[in-house]
C-alpha cells in the first residue's frame, strides 16, 4: 500500500516563531475566550477571537466537513476557513482548537480540521492543539504548570462572569448593565492575564470579589419568571453559533437561565482517571494523579463559591463533590464518553435546585446523548413529577421555527407552573 | 366573542366562540404557503359573515403563526399547550390525545400534569406523508381511505421517515402489489412510526381522542390506531379545531379585526433571510444559457410509415417510464416519458401498443430494458437485454461527448452520479435512501405551494435573492421553507432556493467533492430534473463550470438501452408482436418466503407468454427451488455458528443474552462463561422486523441507529421468556488486537445497557445486570465479574469464575479462529475457482440478517465471495491513518480496506448503519485509503428498511466497472 499518498501531511506549529503568527480563537463561550487570548497572549502569542458572521460559515463547514459528522465541528472549522477566505496573507496565521480524548467522535476534531483546511486550499496553516483529554500531545503549545494554572484562573473568571450574567441578565432594571460588565470584566481580564497579574491565588481572590460585587450591584426587579437549565453537548450548550442563539431567545421570552460552567466538566474528565480505577484496575498511578489534580481544581472552586457568598446574596453554584453524586441510580460513572454521567448528573441537581425546566441540546444525532441525555429523560420524569425537559437537535438544517416553537411549549408549561403557585398562595 | 387562528404547516383553522365557549364559527383552508394572503381572507369573511364584535379576544397558534403573531402582537399560544387547554374544556375524560397535523405528530398524555410527545427532526408519518404517498399512488386521499378499508394483506413500510417509507412502496408498487394492501399500509406506518416513535416507553391507554386533519378525515388511520392499540378512540366533534380553540381560550388580549386587516394589507414583512447570488443577472445571460443548451441534441424523425430497423430502450424508473425507437443513424423515431402510475407493465403495454398503431410495420431489430423495473419489463415482454442503469447512462452520455469525464443523473427519486476514467466507470456515487433532493422533492415542494413543477422552476430563473436552504432531506426543508417564508422570501426566491438546495445535496452530499475540478472537464449532465432551467444553471454555478444537457436528458436511461439493444446486432428482436400484445395479460401473487431468516416478501408475476417473474428476492432460492449456494459466504457460516450456541440445562437457573451490538461477537464467550458456571444459557436469537415493532415503544431516542434500536426488542422477548438473570454489560472497552491506539467501543455500544435500564421497565423478578466490565485483561476480568457477580446475585467462588474465565477466553479465541480460518479457506477457494473477492465490511451485529437485510446473499448471487472484515483485519499490522484509529471495531474496517489494496482480487463494500455518528469519520478515512491507491470504495446505507434496488444497481456497476477496469490492465 502507498501510504504516501494516503496520509496528509501538515505542517507543525514551530513555537520559536510564535510571535511570527496570529492565533485564531474560534468563538465558543462569549465569557471564556478573550481570557484564552490572555493566557495565549502571556506566552508570546498573538491572539484574535473570531466574531465572523455565522450563516456564511456554516456554509463553508458543509461544504468541507462530511455532512453527518456532527454540527460542532462544521460550526468551527466553518468558522476557521471563512476566517482564513478574509485574510490577505494566510501565511501568518494559526489556529487553535481545543480536543477532549475518549470514544466519543468528537476526539477526531483535528483530524477533521486539517482534511478540510487542505481541501481548501488552506493546508499550510498549522494548528496548535490543546488536548485536555492528552496534555502530553499538545502540539504548538508547551504545556507547563503556570500555562495550567493561567487556564484554571480564565475558567475559573469565565465561570464566575458567566454564572452571575445569567443571575442577572433577565432581571436588571436598567437593560444592558450586565452585557456590559461582561464586556468590561473580559478586557481587564484578559490584558491582566496577558501580563501575568492575574493567575495568582490572591489575584484572584482580589478579582472575583470584585467582579461579585460589580454583579451585585445591579439594580434588580426580580419577579417570578420561568427558570430554565441549558445543559447538553459542551459546544451546543455554549456557542450561540451552535444553538441558534438560544440564551438570547429564552431571555426575550422571559426566563431566567442557569448554564453550567467548564469548571464542572474539566473536573469530570479528571475524575474519569478515578473512576476507571474502580472499573478497570487502571494503575495506581493514574489515579493519584487524577485525584490530585481534581484537588487542585477544587481549590479553585472553592475560591469562586466564597467570593459568591461573602460578597453578593446570589446563591453559589453547586459544588462538584455533590453534582458528581447525582447520577447515582440513574447512570453509572463508567458512561464516561462525551459529557457522559456529567449531563444526567447537571440535570438532576438543576432540577434539585428549583430549574426543573431543562433544555437538553444536542447536535443532531449526538452519539453520547442518545444514553446520557435522552435516554436518562423518561427516568428523570419519573423521579421529579414537576421535571419539563425539552432535547433540542442542532443542526445546519434543523429550522429554528421548529427549534423554537418546542421551547415555547417547554415555557408554556413552565409559566402554568408559576400561575398555579401563585394562586395557591393566594 | 373570541377568536383562535391557529395556522398549520399546510392549512389555516378559524374558530370563534361566544362568551360560553360554544363554537359559533369555524373555518378550515388550504394556504398553499400564501400565508399572508390566505389569512387575510379568511380575516375578511369573518368580518362580513358573522356578526362578530369589532374588539375581540384573539389568540393566534401553529408554527406558520409564530412569526406573524410577533409582528403584529397578537396573543400566541404554543399549539400543544392549545391542544390540551381546549381538550380540559370540551373533552371529558381523556387520558390521551393523538393528534396527526400537516407536518407533526403528538401525542398529549392528560394526567399527572401534562407530558407531551412531538415528532423530531427527522420523523415523517404525518399529513403531508400521507399526501405524498398519495401523489406516489396516484390517488386522492378519499380514494385511499376507501382501499384501505378493503386491504387484505399489510406490509410492512419503513415507518421512521417518510423519504424511507416512499423507498418501500416504490418497492411494493413496482413489484405490483395491490392499492389496497399499499394503502392500508401507510396507514399502519403512520401508526407504527406514532406509538413507536412518540410514546418512548409510555403505554397508551384509557379514553383516547383523535384530533387534527388526517384523524378527522381518514376512517382507515382512526381504525388502524384503533386495532394497534386494542382500543376504541373517539373523534369528537371540531377535531379540527382543538388548537385554534385553545388559542381562542388562552387570549388574554383584545384586538379589533379591522385593525389587524389594515395592518396586514400595509405591513410588509422585512427579508432577514440568508440568500445566495442570482441565477441569472438578466435576460441576456439567460438566453446564451438557453442557446448553449441547445446545441447537444438528438434528432427526432416520424415513424409513421418508416421502414428500416428500429431499437427499442426501456428506462422503467422507479415513479416513471421512458420508451424511446432509435433508427440505424440514432435518430429518434419515436419517445415516450410517462409516470408509471404504479404500474409499469400496464403503461409499458400501452406504449407498445401506440408504437404498433402508428407503424405497424414496424422492425425492431433490439430490445433492452434498464432501470428498476429492468428485469420485470424484460421478462413480461420477452425483451432482447437488459443493463444496468449506470452503464445506460453512461452509454448515452458517450453519445454526445465521447471524452466524457464525469456522469451526473437526478432522477425523481434517484441521484447516480460516476466518475469515468480511462473509459472506465472508476467510481460511483448513488444517493442514500435519506437524502432526496431529486426530481420528486421539487416536485412535491412546487404542489404544496400551489404550482406545476414548470411553472415553479420558471419564477425561479430572475428571482434575485435566492433563499439559502441548505442540503437536507425534505423533512427538513419543509421546516427550513417554513422559516424562509417567515423571514419574508417570496415564492420567486424561494423556487431558486430549492433548485440550488437540490444542487447542493448532489454535490456536497452524494458526490462529496468541494473542488469542482475534481469532477474532470467533460461533464454530462442527465435526467429529467436537469431539464429544469433552474436547477441546470444552479449546477453550473455552483462548480463553475458549463456542462452538456442533451435534449434528451430526461430519457437518456432509455436512449443508452437503445443504444446498447444496436450494438447486440440481432437479426430480430424477441419482443412480444402487435398479436401477442392483445392476449398479453399478467397475474401477480404476494406470499413471504420460507427460504430461510429473511422471509423476502415476494410478488410472483405469471405473464401470458407463459414466463414467471418474482420480485422481492435477495437470493436465488424462491426462483431456482434450490438452496442458494453460500459456500462463499461467510456470513451464512457466523450465522450459522452463533445459532450453534444453545442452552444446556443448568443447575443455577436461567441466563438470557440479548443477541445485539457487540453481543454478536461475545455471544461465545458470555455463554461459555455462565455455562460453565451452571446456568442454563440462552440468546434472544436474530433479529425480525416483527421483534423490532415489539420493542419500538421504550426507544428514546429516534435518531439512534437502527442495530442499537433493535435492543429494545431482544429485551421484550428475553423478558417475555422470564429468565432468571438477563446479562448485558456496559462496555467502554472492546478487546485489544494490536491495530489501534485504543479500543474503544462507540457511545452507542459501549453504554447501551444503560438505555435499557433507564427505559425498560417491566423486569419482574428478573435480574438485570447491566455493570461495567471489559475482556481486555484477563485477570482484572476475573476480579470484576467475580464482584459483580456476587453483589448481583451471590454465591461463586473464586474457584469457578477462574475456570468459567478460562474457558470463555478460550472459545472466544476458538471463535474469532473460526472467522479468521473460514475467511482464508473462502479466499483459497475463490482464488481456485477464479472468483473476485468482495470483504463485507461491517461490525460485528451486521451479520444479522434483520441488520443486513441479506444483502451478503444479495452479493453473492453474482458468483463471488463473501468475506467480512474481522476474518482478515488480523492480517496486518498496526499502520498510520490520518484520523484517530481508536475504536476496535473500526480498525477492523481500516485493516481490511489495506488488505484489499494489497489484493487485487479483493474489493470492499462498506456497510453503514444509518445515524452511525462514527462512520461519519470512519468511512471517509476508509475511502481514502482505497482511493488514494486507485481502487473502487463502494458504501451502502442501511437502516430499518434497504433499498435494494439502489444496492443490487451499485453492485452490478462495480462489478462492471471492475470488469472492465480488469479488462483494461490486461
Amino acid at each position: 500500500m502507498n501510504n504516501n499518498e494516503y496520509i496528509l501531511s501538515y505542517p507543525v506549529f514551530d513555537i520559536k516563531k510564535r510571535g511570527e503568527y496570529t492565533v485564531l480563537i474560534p468563538s465558543f463561550l462569549d465569557s471564556h475566550m478573550d481570557l484564552l487570548a490572555g493566557v495565549l497572549e502571556r506566552r508570546g502569542y498573538k491572539c484574535e477571537v473570531l466574531t465572523n458572521n455565522e450563516t456564511i460559515l456554516v456554509r463553508e463547514g458543509l461544504k468541507y466537513v462530511h455532512n453527518d459528522t456532527c454540527y460542532p465541528a462544521t460550526c468551527v472549522i466553518g468558522q476557521f476557513i471563512d476566517a482564513l477566505r478574509q485574510k490577505e496573507d494566510v501565511k501568518k496565521y494559526a489556529l487553535v482548537l481545543t480536543q477532549t480524548g475518549g470514544g466519543c467522535r468528537a476526539s477526531n476534531y483535528v483530524a477533521l480540521l486539517r482534511k478540510a483546511l487542505e481541501n481548501a486550499g488552506f493546508g499550510n496553516v498549522p494548528v496548535i492543539t490543546l488536548n485536555l483529554g492528552d496534555l502530553a500531545h499538545c502540539q504548538g503549545l508547551k504545556i507547563t504548570l503556570p500555562f495550567l494554572l493561567d487556564m484554571l484562573a480564565a475558567v475559573v473568571y469565565g465561570d464566575t462572569i458567566m454564572y452571575l450574567h445569567n443571575k442577572t441578565r433577565s432581571y436588571e432594571v436598567k437593560k444592558g448593565t450586565s452585557d456590559g460588565l461582561v464586556v468590561k470584566w473580559n478586557n481587564i481580564l484578559r490584558k491582566e492575564l496577558a501580563e501575568g497579574k492575574a493567575s495568582s491565588f490572591s489575584q484572584i481572590k482580589r478579582n472575583l470579589k470584585e467582579i461579585v460585587k460589580d454583579f451585585a450591584s445591579i439594580e434588580l426587579n426580580v419577579t417570578n419568571k420561568p427558570k430554565v437549565g441549558i445543559v447538553g453537548e459542551i459546544y451546543v450548550k455554549y456557542s450561540s453559533i451552535g444553538n441558534n442563539g438560544l440564551e438570547k431567545f429564552l431571555i426575550d421570552e422571559g426566563a431566567e437561565i442557569m448554564i453550567p460552567g467548564v469548571m464542572g466538566f474539566l473536573m469530570y474528565c479528571f475524575a474519569n482517571g478515578e473512576y476507571d480505577r474502580r472499573y478497570y484496575r487502571t494503575k495506581l498511578s493514574k489515579k493519584i494523579y487524577n485525584t490530585l489534580i481534581l484537588k487542585i481544581i477544587t481549590i479553585y472552586e472553592t475560591m469562586l463559591r466564597n467570593s459568591i457568598i461573602k460578597n453578593s446574596l446570589f446563591d453559589p453554584p453547586e459544588k462538584f463533590e455533590s453534582t458528581r453524586k447525582e447520577s447515582l441510580g440513574i447512570i453509572k460513572h463508567g458512561a464516561k464518553m462525551g459529557e457522559g454521567w456529567l449531563l444526567t448528573a447537571e440535570m438532576n441537581e438543576l432540577i434539585k435546585i428549583g430549574y426543573s425546566n431543562i433544555i437538553c441540546a444536542q447536535p443532531f444525532g449526538c452519539l453520547p446523548n442518545h444514553v446520557c441525555g435522552k435516554g436518562v429523560m423518561n427516568k428523570l420524569k419519573e423521579l421529579h413529577k414537576d421535571a419539563n425537559i425539552t432535547p433540542i437537535d442542532y443542526d445546519s438544517s434543523a429550522s429554528k421555527v421548529n427549534q423554537e416553537n418546542r421551547i415555547k411549549l417547554m415555557l408554556a408549561l413552565a409559566r402554568e407552573k408559576i400561575t398555579k403557585k401563585e394562586e395557591e398562595k393566594v | 366573542m373570541r377568536i383562535g387562528v391557529d395556522i398549520g404547516s399546510t392549512t389555516i383553522k378559524c374558530v370563534i366562540i361566544d362568551d360560553d365557549d360554544n363554537v359559533i364559527y369555524s373555518s378550515y383552508t388550504r394556504h398553499f404557503s400564501h400565508i399572508k394572503e390566505s389569512l387575510l381572507s379568511v380575516l375578511m369573511k369573518i368580518k362580513e359573515k358573522q356578526d362578530v364584535d369589532n374588539e375581540v379576544y384573539f389568540g393566534m397558534s401553529g408554527s406558520a403563526g409564530m412569526g406573524i403573531a410577533d409582528a403584529f402582537s397578537i396573543d400566541f399560544v404554543q399549539e400543544v399547550y392549545a391542544t390540551r387547554v381546549a381538550a380540559q374544556k370540551y373533552l371529558k375524560n381523556v387520558d390521551c390525545i393523538i393528534e396527526l397535523g400537516g407536518e407533526d405528530a403528538k401525542i398529549l398524555f392528560m394526567d399527572h400534569g401534562l407530558e407531551v410527545r412531538m415528532n423530531g427532526t427527522c420523523a415523517g408519518g404525518t399529513g403531508a406523508f400521507i399526501d405524498q404517498m398519495a401523489t406516489l399512488l396516484n390517488i386522492s386521499i378519499d380514494k385511499m381511505n376507501d382501499y384501505a378499508l378493503k386491504h387484505t394483506k399489510l406490509y410492512t413500510i419503513a415507518s421512521r421517515c417518510g423519504v424511507f417509507a416512499k423507498t418501500d412502496i416504490q418497492a411494493l408498487l413496482n413489484q405490483g402489489a395491490s392499492k389496497e394492501d399499499i394503502s392500508a399500509s401507510i396507514f399502519k406506518s403512520v401508526v407504527n412510526q406514532t406509538i413507536g416513535g412518540l410514546a418512548q416507553g409510555r403505554e397508551i391507554k384509557g379514553n383516547i381522542a383523535y384530533l387534527g386533519g388526517p384523524l378527522t378525515f381518514i376512517k382507515a388511520l382512526r381504525d388502524s390506531f384503533d386495532e394497534s392499540l386494542h382500543l376504541n378512540g373517539i373523534s369528537p366533534t371540531n377535531s379540527l379545531y382543538y388548537v385554534a380553540l385553545g388559542s381562542a381560550l388562552c387570549a388574554t388580549n383584545k384586538k379589533s379585526i379591522s385593525e389587524i386587516i389594515s395592518q396586514f394589507e400595509t405591513n410588509k414583512t422585512k427579508e432577514t433571510f440568508a440568500f445566495n447570488e442570482p441565477l441569472f443577472n438578466n435576460e441576456a445571460e439567460l438566453e446564451e444559457f438557453r442557446h448553449r443548451h441547445s446545441l447537444a441534441r438528438v434528432e427526432t424523425f416520424p415513424l409513421e410509415g418508416y421502414d428500416r430497423p428500429l431499437f427499442l430502450g426501456v428506462d422503467s424508473g422507479s415513479t416513471t417510464i421512458k420508451v424511446v425507437l432509435i433508427d440505424e443513424e440514432k435518430n429518434i423515431r419515436f419517445t415516450k416519458y410517462l409516470s408509471n402510475k404504479g404500474n409499469p407493465i400496464e403503461v409499458f403495454k400501452k406504449v407498445l401498443n401506440e408504437i404498433y398503431n402508428v407503424n405497424p410495420n414496424a422492425i425492431i431489430k433490439g430490445a433492452c430494458s434498464t432501470g428498476y423495473g429492468e428485469d420485470l419489463i424484460k421478462n413480461a415482454f420477452s425483451l432482447d437485454g437488459g443493463l444496468v442503469e449506470t452503464i445506460a447512462h453512461f452509454n448515452a452520455a458517450k453519445h454526445f461527448s465521447p471524452n466524457v469525464d464525469f456522469v451526473i443523473d437526478i432522477g425523481g427519486q434517484d441521484i447516480k452520479c460516476f466518475k469515468i476514467e480511462n473509459g472506465v466507470i472508476s467510481n460511483i456515487f448513488l444517493n442514500e435512501a435519506c437524502s432526496s433532493g431529486c426530481g420528486s422533492f421539487l416536485q412535491t415542494f412546487a404542489e404544496a405551494l400551489g404550482y406545476s413543477i414548470e411553472e415553479f422552476s420558471k419564477i425561479g430563473l430572475l428571482a434575485k435573492k435566492p433563499v439559502d436552504l441548505g442540503s437536507r432531506c425534505t423533512v427538513f426543508m419543509n421546516s427550513s421553507v417554513k422559516q424562509a417564508q417567515k423571514d419574508g422570501a417570496t415564492i420567486d426566491n424561494i423556487s431558486a432556493g430549492l433548485s440550488m438546495s437540490v444542487v447542493k445535496n448532489a454535490i456536497y452530499k452524494v458526490i462529496r467533492v468541494s473542488d469542482a475540478k475534481n469532477l474532470g472537464k467533460n461533464v454530462v449532465v442527465q435526467g429529467g430534473t436537469f431539464y429544469n432551467e433552474a436547477v441546470l444553471r444552479a449546477f453550473e454555478k455552483e462548480l463553475g463550470i458549463d456542462v452538456i444537457r442533451p435534449n434528451i436528458s430526461g430519457i437518456a436511461g432509455a436512449y443508452g438501452a437503445a443504444l446498447y439493444a444496436i450494438s447486440l446486432n440481432l437479426d430480430k428482436s424477441s419482443i412480444l408482436t402487435k398479436k401477442e400484445i392483445e392476449d398479453f395479460k399478467v397475474e401477480t401473487k404476494n406470499y413471504n418466503c420460507s427460504g430461510c431468516l429473511n422471509h423476502c416478501s415476494l410478488t410472483l408475476n405469471k405473464f401470458s407468454n407463459g414466463k414467471n417473474y418474482i420480485s422481492g428476492n435477495k437470493c436465488e432460492k424462491p426462483i431456482t427451488k434450490k438452496s442458494s449456494d453460500n459456500s462463499l459466504n461467510i456470513y451464512s457460516f457466523i450465522q450459522e455458528k452463533l445459532m450453534s450456541y444453545r442452552g444446556l440445562g443448568g443447575k443455577r437457573g436461567t441466563l438470557g443474552i440479548p443477541l445485539v451490538l457487540n453481543n454478536y461477537e461475545t455471544l461465545p464467550f458470555w455463554h461459555t462463561f455462565f455455562t460453565s458456571l451452571g446456568y442454563e444459557v440462552h440468546n434472544s436469537g436474530f433479529s425480525s422486523s416483527k421483534l423490532y415493532i415489539s420493542g419500538q415503544h421504550t426507544i428514546p431516542s429516534d435518531t439512534a441507529c437502527f442495530p442499537a434500536k433493535l435492543v429494545h426488542g431482544h429485551f421484550e422477548k428475553l423478558i417475555k421468556e422470564n429468565y432468571d438473570v438477563i446479562f448485558y454489560p456496559c462496555m467502554t472497552y472492546n478487546i485489544k488486537e494490536g491495530i489501534s491506539e485504543n479500543n474503544y467501543n462507540c457511545p452507542v455500544v459501549a453504554y447501551y445497557p444503560e438505555i435499557v435500564k433507564n427505559n425498560v421497565n417491566s423486569f419482574g423478578n428478573t435480574i438485570f445486570i447491566r455493570d461495567y466490565i471489559a475482556l481486555y485483561d484477563r485477570r482484572v476480568f476475573e476480579k470484576k465479574i467475580f464482584d459483580i457477580l456476587n453483589l448481583r446475585i451471590g454465591g461463586f467462588t473464586r474457584k469457578e469464575i477462574k475456570k468459567a474465565t478460562e474457558l470463555a477466553f478460550r472459545e472466544y479465541d476458538d471463535y474469532l479462529s473460526y472467522i479468521r480460518n473460514k475467511g482464508q479457506e473462502i479466499i483459497e477457494k475463490a482464488r481456485e475457482k477464479g472468483k473476485r473477492i468482495f470483504i463485507l465490511a461491517g461490525r460485528p451485529y451486521h451479520v444479522d440478517p434483520e441488520v443486513n437485510h441479506g444483502i451478503d446473499k444479495l452479493i453473492s448471487q453474482f458468483d463471488v465471495a463473501v468475506i467480512s472484515e474481522d476474518s482478515i483485519s488480523h492480517l496486518n499490522k498496526k499502520f498510520a491513518t490520518n484520523v484517530i484509529n481508536q475504536w476496535t471495531y473500526h480498525a477492523r474496517l481500516y485493516s481490511a480496506a489495506k488488505f484489499a489494496v494489497d489484493n487485487r482480487d479483493v474489493d470492499l463494500i462498506q456497510l453503514v448503519s444509518f445515524g452511525c455518528g462514527l462512520d461519519a469519520i470512519t468511512s471517509d478515512e476508509t475511502k481514502k485509503i482505497l482511493e488514494s491507491n486507485n481502487r473502487i470504495y463502494t458504501q451502502i446505507k442501511i437502516d430499518e428498511i434497504a433499498n435494494l434496488g439502489a444496492v443490487k444497481i451499485r453492485i452490478r456497476s462495480l462489478l462492471e466497472a471492475l470488469k472492465r477496469r480488469e479488462h483494461n490492465y490486461e
